[in-house]
C-alpha cells in the first residue's frame, strides 16, 4: 500500500514568489466556521488571561499569549500548510501526553500527599491556628465589629461587653479601653457607640481576613473573634520561632525543629507534627518501590497474572469476536443486521454499571449464576474461580468491540482472494488460515496491542468486581486477581492516606513495563506488515 | 475543511492548558484581587441530600445578614474533593461531612477549630461533642449522629434477643421452619466490613486503638493482632461459614438490607439509613441495641457524627465562623436536616423537638448509648482495609490467630 499523504499538501503549497488570495477554495460556511472557531480561541485566551493576571502567573500568561499568537498567525495566513495539519496533533500530544507525563515525573520526586500538600508557611499557619485555645476560665463576650472611620477601609475595633460587669470596651491591636456611652441590647451586644460606626454582617464579611487576624492583647492571651457576634479570650499554644526554625509550645516549652528532608517539624524524640509540607525527596520513592519487601515479594506472581489477564482478556475477546464476525460475514445468514445489533448491546451498556451487576451475579448465595446452574461455588472466594470470573466478565464486555472491528476488516478483504484460493484447491480452513487471517492481522494487530495495553492497566475490571481478592489469610495487601495497578493503588492510597509522590513513582514503573511490551509488539507488527503488505 | 476545523478546536485547548500551568505555579498566593470579589459571599459544600435541606436556611441567613450564601452539592468523594480544592484555593468556606475526617483534614491544614461557649457546648449531645474533639480542640459543630443497631422483623422474631447466641438460635429455628433463609443480615462481603463488625469485635473483647490519659486514641497502642483480638476473632469465626453460618461473605453492602426487607432474614444490623427501605417494604420492625456475646463485653457500635466545618483556606472565614458557631447551633436547622434524612439530631433541643413524632429516635439513641466515636486519627485509614480482609478470611474459615496477626503487622507497618 502506497500512501498518498504527500499529494494534496504539496498541491496546496503557494507558488513561490506569488502571493495567493487568502481564502482560495474555501466555501462560505467554511469561512464562517473558521471565524467562529478562531474567535472562540481568542475568547478563551482572554477568559484564561484574567486568573493568570490575578495570580501574577507571568510565565503562564506569556505562554498563553505566545500560543494564541502562533495559532492565529498559523490559521490566518495562507502559508505553513504542513504546520496547519501538524498543529492539532501537536497540541493534543502536549496537552494529553507530554504535560501529564512531566507532571507525574516531577511529582514522583516529592513527598506530595496527605499531610504534605502545601508549603512550609502554610504548615506553620495551620499549626499555629490549630493551637489557639480558649484560656481556661476566661469569658465569652458579645461582639460587634466597628470602625472609627469608613466601614470599608477604617481601622477595625472590637466592641465587647463583659458578661458580668456589663462594662463595654473597645479593643484593637493596642489593647482594650473602656467606653461608657454605648447602647447595649439585653444579650450584651453593642448596637451603637459614640465615635464608632458598627459594621453590619455584609460590611464585616467584606473584611473577613482582617477580622480573623485581629487579636486584642489582654493579660494572659488575646481577645479574638468567633464569627461576627461572639468573642473569646484565646491563646496560641504553639508558635513558630525563626531563630531556631522550630515550633515552640508556649506551655510546655517543647520544640519541634523543621526537617527539610522529610518536610515536617520533628521533636528530639522523633515525634512529628501532623501538618507537614511538600519537599523534594530525590529518588527515595523509587528506591522504596524497589526495596520494599511487600512490593518485591509478590511482584513476580502479580506480574505473571497481570500478563495472563491482559493476554486472556485481549485474546479471549478477539477469538470470540472474530468467530462471531466470521459467522455473520457469510451471506447465507438471514437477518444479519438484527444479529449484529443484538451482539453489540453489551458494548453499548456502561461498563461501570455492568461490572457491578456481574459482581452480584457471582454471589455465592444470591447470585444468578449459582442459582441458574444449581451450583454453590464461592466464585470470588477462591483464587482459581475468581480469576476465571474476572476473565469471563471481560470476555462479555469486550467481545462486541472485537466483533465490530473484525467485521469492518473482513469487509475490506476482497472476496476474490478467497475464491481464487478455493479454485486452487484450498479448503475453508486453509483459505481462512492462509489468506483471511494474515490480512486480518495486518489491520487488527495495532488494535490488539492497544487493547492489551488497556487491559494491562484495566483498573475498573478488577476493582469493581473482585477488588483484587481473594486475599491470602496472611497477606491483606496482595490478592489473587490483583493487577499491578490495583495492587499499587492499594499501596499508595490504602494505608496511611493518599501518597501521590509514591503513587507517581509506581506509575512510572508501570509505564516502563507497558511501554516495553508495546514497543516489542509494534516492532513485530512492522515485520509482519512488510511480509504481507 | 474538517481537518482545519479540528485543528482550531484543538488549538483552543492550549490557552486552557496554559491557564492550568499558571494555576498550579503559585496557587497559595492566589488571594488578593479575586478575594475582594468573593467577599460578602459564603460558600457551603454538602452532599446532595443535605444541600437541598440547607438551602432555605442558607437563604434566611443570607437575607438576615445581607450576604449571599451559595450551596454547592458535592455528590462523590467529598473529603478528597474538599482537601484538594482547599489546597488550590477553590474550596468552600463551610464544609459538611463526617467527623472521622478530622484527623486527615487537620494534618492537611484544611479546617480551623471553632470556639463554642459553655452554653452552646451544653446544648450538644456529650458523645457527639467528644467525637469532634481532636487533640483537645473542637473542630466543628455536630448536627446529627448515627450508629448501628439491631433491626428485627417482629413478625418473625417477636422477642428481642438478649445475646448473640439467642439471636443465632432464633435464626436457626426460623431457618429450619423455612420461614427465613439466613440467620442474620450483617454485611461482610469478600473484603469484609470493619465498621459493621465492630460491635461484635468489641463485645468479644477486641479493640482497635488504646486510649491515652486524656481519653484520646493512641496510635502507638494498636489492638489488632494482640491476644485480645485473636480471642475475639475465635468467637467471630464460630459465627462464620464453617460455624453457625450467621456471618457470610455472600451478604454484602448491596444485599444486606434487601435480604432483610425481602424477609429472608429476621435480623439486620444496620444504621438509620436502612429504615427508609424497611418502612417502604411494610415490615413490622423494632430497633434494639446490638446484642452482646453471652458473658461478653457490651457490643458497642461506632458513633458517627455529621459535622459542619470551617475551612481554613476559605475566603470568608469570619462569616463562616459566624454561620457554623452561632447559626448551626440553633435547633431549627438541625430539625430541617433531620427531615431531609432521619438521623438523630446531635443538638439536644432539636432531638427533643422531633422525638415525639418519631418513636425510632429514642431507640436509636438507646442503641448508641455506649457507642464510641469512630476514631478520627489519621492512622485509622490504615485499619479499614486489612482489618476487613482479615474479617472476611476468618469468616470464610481461615485460622483466626494467623490471619489477624498478619493484619496487625500490615497495619503497624503502614502507620510507621
Amino acid at each position: 500500500m502506497v500512501t498518498q499523504l504527500g499529494g494534496p499538501a504539496t498541491r496546496a503549497l503557494p507558488a513561490p514568489g506569488k502571493s495567493e488570495p487568502p481564502e482560495r477554495g474555501t466555501s462560505l460556511t467554511g469561512r464562517i466556521v473558521k471565524i467562529v472557531l478562531l474567535g472562540l480561541v481568542v475568547a478563551i485566551a482572554i477568559w484564561a488571561a484574567f486568573p493568570l493576571v490575578a495570580n501574577e502567573a507571568w510565565i503562564g500568561l506569556g505562554l498563553l499569549v505566545a500560543t494564541t499568537a502562533v495559532l492565529l498567525r498559523l490559521y490566518l495566513t495562507p502559508r505553513h500548510i504542513p504546520a496547519k495539519y501538524l498543529a492539532p496533533g501537536t497540541v493534543l500530544l502536549i496537552a494529553f501526553q507530554i504535560f501529564p507525563v512531566l507532571y507525574t515525573a516531577s511529582t514522583a520526586f516529592t513527598n506530595y500527599g496527605d499531610g504534605h500538600r502545601g508549603n512550609k508557611d502554610e504548615a506553620v499557619v495551620a499549626i499555629e491556628s490549630a493551637s489557639v485555645t480558649q484560656v481556661p476560665g476566661s469569658l465569652q463576650y458579645a461582639l460587634s465589629v466597628a470602625t472609627t472611620g469608613d466601614p470599608a477601609t477604617g481601622p477595625l475595633v472590637f466592641l465587647i461587653t463583659d458578661p458580668v460587669t456589663k462594662q463595654v470596651s473597645a479593643g484593637d491591636a493596642d489593647g482594650l479601653k473602656k467606653i461608657d456611652d454605648a447602647t447595649v441590647t439585653g444579650s450584651g451586644k453593642v448596637t451603637a457607640a459614640d465615635g464608632y460606626t458598627i459594621l453590619n454582617a455584609g460590611q464585616a464579611s467584606l473584611r473577613s481576613g482582617e477580622i480573623t487576624a485581629l487579636a486584642v492583647p489582654v493579660d494572659g492571651g488575646a481577645i479574638r473573634s468567633s464569627g461576627l457576634s461572639r468573642a473569646y479570650e484565646g491563646k496560641a499554644g504553639r508558635a513558630y520561632d525563626e531563630s531556631c526554625d522550630c515550633i515552640r509550645d508556649t506551655a510546655t516549652g517543647n520544640t519541634w525543629t523543621a526537617d527539610e528532608t522529610v518536610g515536617a517539624f520533628v521533636a528530639a524524640d522523633g515525634e512529628r507534627l501532623a501538618q507537614g509540607w511538600k519537599v523534594g525527596v530525590g529518588f527515595s520513592n523509587f528506591t522504596r518501590v524497589i526495596t520494599d519487601r511487600s512490593i518485591s515479594g509478590p511482584f513476580l506472581a502479580t506480574l505473571v497474572w497481570n500478563f495472563a489477564f491482559a493476554l486472556g482478556s485481549t485474546g479471549g475477546t478477539f477469538v470470540l469476536g472474530m468467530l462471531v464476525a466470521l459467522a455473520l460475514h457469510s451471506k447465507r445468514v438471514r437477518g444479519r443486521n438484527v444479529y449484529r445489533l443484538l451482539l453489540v448491546l453489551p458494548y453499548a451498556m456502561p461498563a461501570f454499571a455492568m461490572l457491578l451487576v456481574w459482581r452480584d451475579m457471582f454471589n455465592t448465595d444470591f447470585g444468578l449464576i449459582n442459582n441458574l446452574f444449581g451450583l454453590h461455588v464461592n466464585w470470588m472466594g477462591e483464587a482459581g474461580t475468581a480469576r476465571l470470573a474476572v476473565l469471563l466478565v471481560q470476555l462479555w464486555l469486550g467481545y462486541p468491540y472485537m466483533f465490530l472491528v473484525t467485521t469492518g476488516a473482513l469487509q475490506a478483504i476482497p472476496a476474490e482472494l478467497s475464491e481464487a484460493s478455493r479454485i486452487d484447491g484450498a479448503g475453508a480452513w486453509q483459505s481462512f488460515r492462509r489468506i483471511v487471517l494474515p490480512l486480518l492481522m495486518v489491520a487488527l494487530t495495532p488494535l490488539l496491542i492497544s487493547s492489551f495495553a488497556f487491559n494491562f492497566n484495566n483498573f475498573n475490571a478488577i476493582y469493581l468486581t473482585s477488588e483484587g481478592g481473594p486475599f491470602p489469610a496472611d497477606n491483606p495487601m496482595n490478592g489473587a486477581t490483583d493487577l499491578l495497578i490495583t495492587y499499587t493503588y492499594r499501596l499508595a492510597f490504602g494505608g496511611s492516606g493518599a501518597q501521590y509522590g509514591y503513587a507517581a513513582a509506581i506509575s512510572i514503573f508501570i509505564f516502563l513495563i507497558v511501554g516495553l511490551v508495546s514497543a516489542i509488539a509494534f516492532k513485530r507488527t512492522r515485520a509482519q506488515e512488510e511480509v504481507y503488505a | 475543511m474538517r481537518l482545519r476545523a479540528l485543528g482550531v478546536v484543538a488549538a483552543m485547548t492550549i490557552p486552557l492548558l496554559a491557564a492550568g500551568c499558571g494555576g498550579s505555579d503559585d496557587s497559595p498566593s492566589a488571594t488578593s484581587p479575586s478575594a475582594d470579589k468573593k467577599a460578602g459571599e459564603l460558600l457551603i459544600w454538602a452532599d446532595d441530600k443535605r444541600a437541598a435541606a440547607l438551602k432555605p436556611f442558607a437563604d434566611k441567613f443570607g437575607s438576615e445578614n445581607g450576604v449571599t450564601v451559595k450551596i454547592q452539592a458535592i455528590s462523590k468523594d467529598q473529603q478528597t474533593t474538599f482537601v484538594t480544592a482547599s489546597q488550590q484555593g477553590s474550596g468552600p468556606d463551610v464544609m459538611v461531612g463526617a467527623h472521622d475526617w478530622i484527623g486527615n483534614l487537620v494534618q492537611n491544614g484544611a479546617i480551623d477549630p471553632v470556639q463554642l461557649s459553655g452554653e452552646q457546648k451544653s446544648g450538644i449531645a456529650e458523645n457527639a461533642l467528644k467525637a469532634v474533639t481532636f487533640n483537645g480542640q473542637t473542630y466543628g459543630v455536630p448536627y446529627a449522629t448515627e450508629n448501628l443497631a439491631l433491626i428485627r422483623n417482629t413478625d418473625l422474631a417477636p422477642e428481642a434477643p438478649a445475646t448473640i447466641e439467642d439471636l443465632v438460635s432464633t435464626g436457626q429455628k426460623l431457618k429450619t421452619a423455612k420461614k427465613a433463609s439466613e440467620i442474620l443480615a450483617l454485611q461482610v462481603g469478600q473484603t469484609g466490613d470493619a465498621y459493621h463488625l465492630y460491635p461484635l469485635y468489641a463485645s468479644a473483647g477486641g479493640y482497635l486503638f488504646g486510649t491515652n490519659a486524656s481519653g484520646d486514641y493512641d496510635a502507638k497502642d494498636l489492638g489488632v493482632g494482640k491476644p485480645e483480638s485473636v480471642a475475639a476473632f475465635k468467637k467471630i469465626a464460630a459465627l462464620g461459614e464453617k460455624g453457625s453460618g450467621a456471618l457470610k461473605r455472600s451478604i454484602t453492602s448491596d444485599n444486606s438490607i434487601s435480604t432483610f426487607t425481602g424477609k429472608k432474614s429476621a435480623f439486620l444490623i444496620s444504621g438509620p439509613w436502612a429504615i427508609t427501605d424497611v418502612k417502604k417494604a411494610g415490615i413490622k420492625y423494632d430497633i434494639t441495641p446490638v446484642p452482646a456475646f453471652a458473658g461478653g463485653k457490651p457490643a458497642t457500635p461506632f458513633l458517627g457524627v455529621q459535622t459542619f466545618y470551617v475551612a481554613s483556606k476559605g475566603k470568608n472565614k469570619a462569616l463562616a465562623q459566624e454561620f457554623v458557631t452561632n447559626y448551626v447551633t440553633t435547633p431549627e436547622l438541625a430539625v430541617a436536616l433531620y427531615n431531609a434524612e432521619p438521623r438523630p439530631p446531635a443538638l439536644t433541643a432539636a432531638f427533643d423537638q422531633v422525638k415525639g413524632s418519631d418513636p425510632d429516635l429514642a431507640k436509636w439513641q438507646d442503641a448508641g448509648k455506649n457507642a464510641i466515636p469512630l476514631p478520627a486519627i489519621p492512622e485509622m485509614a490504615a485499619i479499614w482495609d486489612p482489618f476487613g480482609k482479615a474479617e472476611a478470611a476468618i469468616i470464610g474459615g481461615a485460622d483466626p490467630a494467623k490471619t489477624i496477626e498478619a493484619a496487625g503487622k500490615t497495619i503497624s507497618s503502614s502507620i510507621k
